[in-house]
């Protein structure tokens, strides 16, 4: 009786157990099925280019390909590190990204303090889609406004100008005016969206203190001073340093629709990724532009990389990996 | 409120009201332009408030429709085919991450997180696509690179995370598969982070010129930003051409500045009204907090 019953369960047991292991496998083979395709996607499309650096090595043609094209080097390298358009490039995408870092942070900081202050919802809500309205827009769109504004014979700038007994500038002929041209283009695009996050800090901030302050006498800029700008702060410099990471990556879109792709211009408009674009379909350079654009890339990965311990550093919870 | 704070709340309201106009006035800018008479424009150039009103610039190009609603149609179509795509792939890797039970998780995790790194550039994708891929002039294009972005498959598996593990278990004890539990399950309580990813997606792709510009050799297959971008420069190749005296016919009565603007608002308008009632998910796909690989 008693073995019998042992059996039973055994039998049981059994009959039990094995289906189960079977539905684990089951299930565990159906999760890599989901995962199959997606994988190989990024595969296809984000691997199989990185094999393609080597044409920065070579001397592409098309009609020999990219294993049978002859290899050079760092020649491709050097001739680039070592010609004018170098400096002029590095400095432009460099120099541009950090006005855009800080007149872009300093102008969302200061809206999303202003939304703060606002009493009415209603009001807030209004002003705030307003803002954003620009993010939803493309580059060419913008690039349309900035000529209505910008045309050197009809533009409503030199209209302006010229109505006041001023004289007519030739925008998109002159460099030296594109700096401010394109960080003004740069923050009305984005000031909407990127104040959001800095909104949502001073929503989170514990409103006692504020009031606390304000019972105790303290001034509106007494409460900026003391206890919005040091709620700030660390978001701030996190997504600064999160921004400098990117400081060799240029908005294509911005500096390549906004100043119309104009020769004239491009001394103070030429980023590296607009370079590289042209290098490949004006010029045709292959090589060169593959070159410039593994040098970016690799430059690029590093930044992120240091960055990225920095901002554990500071705040573990931030961190991208 | 006293007296003071009333105050503040005025001229807090008044600097609103500057700044919402500095976004507002450049709109307000192309559409007058567009409804100004073309011999207005060279007497006294572009100006917000039009002397004579004139509509013939979108008589112009709703006469010969063809190519706007081309570009309308093929647009809309891969926005939505690929937000479509994207965001079920995007789920189909993101929730075996979940897995415990998924061996390699973390290997995945890096190799979808190292495409955010490293890439290989323009050239290479470039070569891939046209000479491998035969993708150039095809529909295609538009929808398969960049289908997976490791940023949105993150934020989808943080969400998926967060959803109560008790309900997925339940289902399989009763003898739900995986297959099931993801498609039953998961997706349906994941809709606010996959309508977030969605207009992401969507956004992106609406405002897509570069891989027309890259790919793109046949005009009907032209995205709706490129076209755009096209009347740009092909006004532009039209009035170097009267200035050397070379006149082309017909070229003459074509009202060039207030059409390009009248193609400017055709393109823009509908975005323009119908993106600002879905804020509400783009800001909440900010504010959704850290995303780690």
């Amino acid at each position: 009786m008693k073995t019998e019953m042992t059996m039973e369960t055994a039998a049981q047991q059994n009959i039990e157990f094995t289906p189960k292991k079977k539905k684990i496998n089951k299930n565990t083979w159906q999760l890599y099925s989901l995962a199959a395709i997606p994988i190989i996607l990024v595969f296809i499309f984000c691997y199989l280019p990185m094999f393609g650096v080597v044409i920065a090595f070579k001397n592409y043609k098309y009609n020999l390909g990219i294993w049978g094209s002859e290899w050079v080097g760092f020649d491709n390298f050097k001739f680039f590190t070592h010609s004018t358009d170098f400096i002029r490039l590095v400095r432009n995408t460099v120099g541009m990204n950090a006005l855009f870092i800080v007149f872009g942070i300093a102008s969302s900081v200061l809206v999303a303090i202003f939304l703060y202050d606002l009493k009415s919802r209603n009001a807030t809500k209004v002003y705030q889609t307003i803002l954003i309205t620009p993010h939803f827009m493309s580059w060419v769109i913008v690039a349309y406004i900035a000529y209505a504004f910008l045309n050197p014979q009809y533009g409503l700038i030199n209209s302006i100008v010229t109505s006041f007994g001023g004289s007519a500038k030739d925008w998109y002929g002159d460099p030296k005016y594109w700096p401010v041209i394109l960080t003004i283009c740069n923050i009305w695009k984005h000031v909407g969206m990127d104040c959001v996050v800095y909104y949502a800090a001073l929503m989170g901030m514990d409103h006692s203190l504020v009031e606390a302050a304000r019972i105790d006498g303290a001034n509106k800029k007494d409460i900026i001073i003391h206890i919005i700008v040091p709620t700030l702060v660390p978001l701030i410099t996190i997504l600064t340093i999160l921004k400098i990471g990117n400081i060799f990556r240029g908005d294509f879109g911005l500096f390549y629709q906004v100043p119309r792709n104009i020769g004239k211009l491009y001394a103070t408009t030429d980023v590296i990724d607009t370079y590289v674009f042209r290098a490949m379909r004006v010029i045709g350079d292959m090589s060169m532009s593959s070159a410039v654009g593994f040098l970016q890339s690799v430059v690029g990965m590093i930044l992120v990389i240091i960055t990225n311990k920095v901002t554990k550093m500071i705040d573990p919870e931030r961190g991208l990996f | 409120m006293n007296k003071r704070e009333l105050g503040g709340q005025i001229a807090l309201n008044i600097v609103f009201i500057i700044l919402s106009a500095l976004i507002i006035v450049p709109f307000l800018l192309l559409v007058a332009v567009s409804i100004t008479a073309e011999s207005d424009i060279t007497k006294y150039g572009y100006q917000l408030i039009p002397h004579n009103l004139d509509f013939s610039a979108y008589m112009y190009i709703f006469k010969t429709p063809k190519m706007i609603l081309d570009a309308y149609k093929i647009t809309f179509a891969f926005s939505v085919v690929k937000m479509v795509l994207a965001v079920l792939l995007m789920s189909m890797i993101a929730y075996p991450l979940t897995k415990r039970e998924f061996k390699g998780k973390s290997a995945i995790s890096f190799y979808l997180y190292f495409t955010m790194l490293f890439g290989g550039g323009l050239v290479p994708t470039y070569i891939l696509i046209t000479q491998y891929l035969h993708l150039k002039n095809s529909f295609w294009v538009y929808v398969l690179p960049g289908m997976i972005s490791p940023w949105y498959v993150f934020m989808i598996r943080t969400f998926f995370q967060g959803l109560p593990y008790e309900i997925s278990e339940a289902a399989l004890i009763d003898g739900a598969d995986e297959y099931q539990i993801f498609a039953r399950i998961i997706i349906p309580l994941s809709k606010p982070v996959l309508a977030t990813v969605a207009l992401f997606m969507f956004l992106g792709m609406w405002n897509d010129w570069n891989t027309s510009m890259l790919y793109i050799t046949e005009e009907h297959l032209y995205s709706l930003q490129y076209m755009l971008q096209r009347i740009m420069e092909n006004i532009n190749m039209l009035k170097e051409m009267q200035k050397q005296g070379v006149m082309l016919t017909g070229a003459i009565d074509v009202p060039s500045e207030t059409m390009r603007m009248a193609m400017a608002v055709v393109v823009a308008g509908p975005a323009l009204i119908v993106f600002p009632f879905f804020q509400k998910y783009f800001v909440k796909g900010l504010t959704v907090g850290s995303v780690k690989g």
